[in-house]
């Protein structure tokens, strides 16, 4: 019975650590792949790759910039809108909103991020490109509508986050507050944010990396023209919609392995992007520890 | 009992339909051609029994697949040299003819009437023209009324046989586009926003007003978008109807021993409407076995399939044509 018991013990044991084991091995599969597969591109342009702005499939010239800057931009833009109203939300979710409002408000804000990105990309086309077209001018597609699109997309993963990071405020460290005369403005600004900062600088991480990668809906609305636009209204790309729009109709070895490398430039800034967040919620963690 | 009889029947029938369901085809490559193929495909199995399943995954994609050997038959519609078809073992051959038109949304200017030289129109896509009522375009269209707005060109965005004919037209017609930007499945695009797909660029210009883009002809229809009249090689007006599509159809020099490598590009006579293009089938020499299915499946198509292709927007294959392609397949023993 014992012998029985442990065999099972130990094959489960085993299965876990083999789960576990094989996540890292892809991880490191697909990192090799892309460096095998962008080696080509690599060595023949080496890291003028990354300055050089000129994109001409049909004589071999390929330069990754434009994309790198239209990904770079798109995602500061979103940034900028999606930061202070996913906060602002998320503060008024946890500590302002009257408790009858704070559950469905809360369900519809996480519904956006059920809504899958092609269909914010039709959207975006469909109603946000004419709306910025009637109001900013150019032909509505570019590196702002995307950058919009993006803000909405992550504006949840954010006031989500947020809001739960300002609700593991201990209660009584804010009614010690209230008790001590500050208002409500005062506790929430010196008690809860400084108490759930790691959290949402974790969260607009996060947010950051699936900005940066997102591909579909920024396919629809950015335009895809590979040139630095020399306006923030005026048509960009981004490496993912890169990806996406070329990967089919590739027909020389360069070509395919410039997209790699391109590949490989997004994998790498999103693998330090999410290792940065991973970083700051466990040193948040071990500090909680030791307060304890 | 009377439970496990009806299983038996059901598990002996499957197997006797799946045992006389016939050969099975796979083909694989351009877009551009893909509803046409997709409606023989559908008339083929109704009419023999075989089915043949076409995946529309792009031209590049249909050379390298077939230069691999993972589909009974590729498809592209930038047709191979000689050299490369040797060097890759396919054999080459044309399957349907399409047209490449320009379509526009200007509001009040109705289909056909904007008129625009050819290049006029290397210049709007060089970005020399900027405005729709540039003196280079009101010259050629007194009667109409131009609004002072800017155009926003609409290109592809990704790789493409459509863009590989535009592009090989508007070299021809424009020095200044050979040497700056040249021709290609994907280009460095002076100007322009980009759509994916045919659909992509239909749905742009549909939604940005004073916007023209390039589409394959059953697009501009199944859209009821407005088009442009353009010039023939020799410089008159042609619209993009089927006759002239036809017209420059039937003037091709198609030659056997190049493997059908011709591009229909700005044929000669007055009514050749310049963009024009033919799709290619691509076949493993060494597959002659499938090899006689795929070119009974396309037999079976330029006998039977002239219509559907017309309803769809394309331009079937001329008869001699069609005779040229068979004369290929008995020359190669590509035929049963």
């Amino acid at each position: 019975m014992h012998n029985k018991h442990s065999i099972k013990e130990m094959f489960f044991e085993h299965l876990t650590r083999f789960s576990a084991i094989l996540v890292l091995f892809f991880l490191s599969a697909i990192f090799i792949v892309l460096i095998i597969k962008a080696y080509p591109a690599i060595h023949h342009f080496g890291f003028s790759f990354i300055t050089e702005q000129k994109w001409a499939p049909n004589f071999e010239l390929f330069g990754g910039l434009p994309a790198i800057y239209g990904s770079f931009i798109s995602t500061l833009i979103a940034m900028l809108f999606a930061v202070p109203v996913a906060i602002g939300i998320a503060i008024f979710l946890s500590e302002i909103s009257p408790k009858s409002l704070k559950a469905p408000m809360g369900v519809s804000i996480e519904l956006l991020a059920a809504i899958p990105s092609v269909v914010y990309g039709m959207w975006g086309l469909f109603y946000l490109a004419p709306l910025m077209r009637d109001v900013f001018g150019g032909n509505g597609l570019g590196l702002f509508t995307a950058g919009l699109i993006l803000a909405i997309m992550i504006l949840p993963f954010i006031s989500a986050i947020t809001r739960d990071a300002l609700n593991t405020t201990p209660k009584i460290l804010k009614e010690s507050a209230y008790a001590l005369g500050a208002t409500q403005w005062d506790v929430i600004k010196d008690i809860m944010i400084p108490y759930a900062k790691a959290g949402i600088v974790g969260s607009v991480i996060l947010a950051l990396g699936r900005a940066f990668g997102e591909t579909m809906a920024v396919t629809f609305v950015m335009g895809n023209s590979h040139q630095i636009p020399n306006s923030i209204f005026a048509p960009a790309t981004s490496i993912p919609s890169t990806l996406a729009n070329e990967f089919s109709e590739v027909d020389s070895e360069l070509y395919l392995s410039s997209l790699y490398f391109l590949a490989l430039i997004l994998f790498i800034i999103s693998f330090i992007i999410i290792a940065f967040a991973k970083f700051y919620f466990l040193k948040n963690k071990r500090s909680r520890k030791i307060k304890k | 009992m009377i439970l496990k009889k009806l299983l038996t029947t059901a598990v002996v029938s499957s197997l006797a339909v799946s045992l006389f369901a016939g050969e099975k085809l796979t083909g694989a490559g351009a877009t551009f051609p893909a509803p046409v193929y997709y409606d023989w495909a559908y008339s083929y199995k109704k009419a023999t029994g075989h089915k043949v399943n076409y995946q529309s995954i792009g031209s590049g994609g249909g050379i390298e697949q077939a230069s691999k050997r993972t589909v009974d038959f590729g498809a592209s519609d930038e047709p191979l040299k000689s050299a490369k078809l040797d060097k890759e073992k396919l054999y080459q051959f044309p399957a349907v003819i399409g047209s490449i038109v320009l379509v526009h949304n200007v509001a009040g200017i109705p289909d056909e009437a904007l008129k625009l030289s050819n290049t006029n129109v290397a210049d709007i896509y060089l970005g020399k023209i900027t405005k729709w009522n540039d003196p280079k375009i009101v010259a050629d269209n007194p009667s109409l009324n131009l609004p002072n707005e800017n155009i926003t060109v609409v290109r592809r965005s990704d790789g493409s046989g459509t863009t590989y004919n535009f592009s090989y037209f508007l070299s021809a017609v424009s020095s200044d586009w050979k040497s700056k930007v040249g021709t290609g499945k994907s280009l460095d695009w002076p100007v322009g926003v980009g759509g994916k797909g045919n659909e992509g660029v239909t749905n742009l210009v549909k939604q940005t007003p004073n916007s023209i883009g390039y589409v394959e002809n059953a697009y501009k229809i199944s859209n009821k978008l407005s088009g442009a009249t353009i010039q023939t090689a020799s410089g008159k007006w042609v619209t993009a109807r089927e006759e002239n599509f036809k017209a420059s159809a039937a003037n091709a020099n198609w030659e056997l021993d190049k493997h059908f490598y011709y591009i229909l590009s700005l044929q000669k006579g007055d009514h050749s409407y310049p963009i024009v293009a033919a799709t290619f089938i691509l076949l493993p020499k060494e597959k002659t076995e499938t090899n006689s299915l795929v070119v009974d499946f396309y037999n079976h198509s330029f006998e039977n399939g002239d219509k559907s292709a017309s309803k769809l927007g394309y331009v079937p294959l001329p008869t001699e044509t069609k005779n040229l392609i068979r004369q290929y397949w008995k020359q190669n023993k590509l035929t049963n």
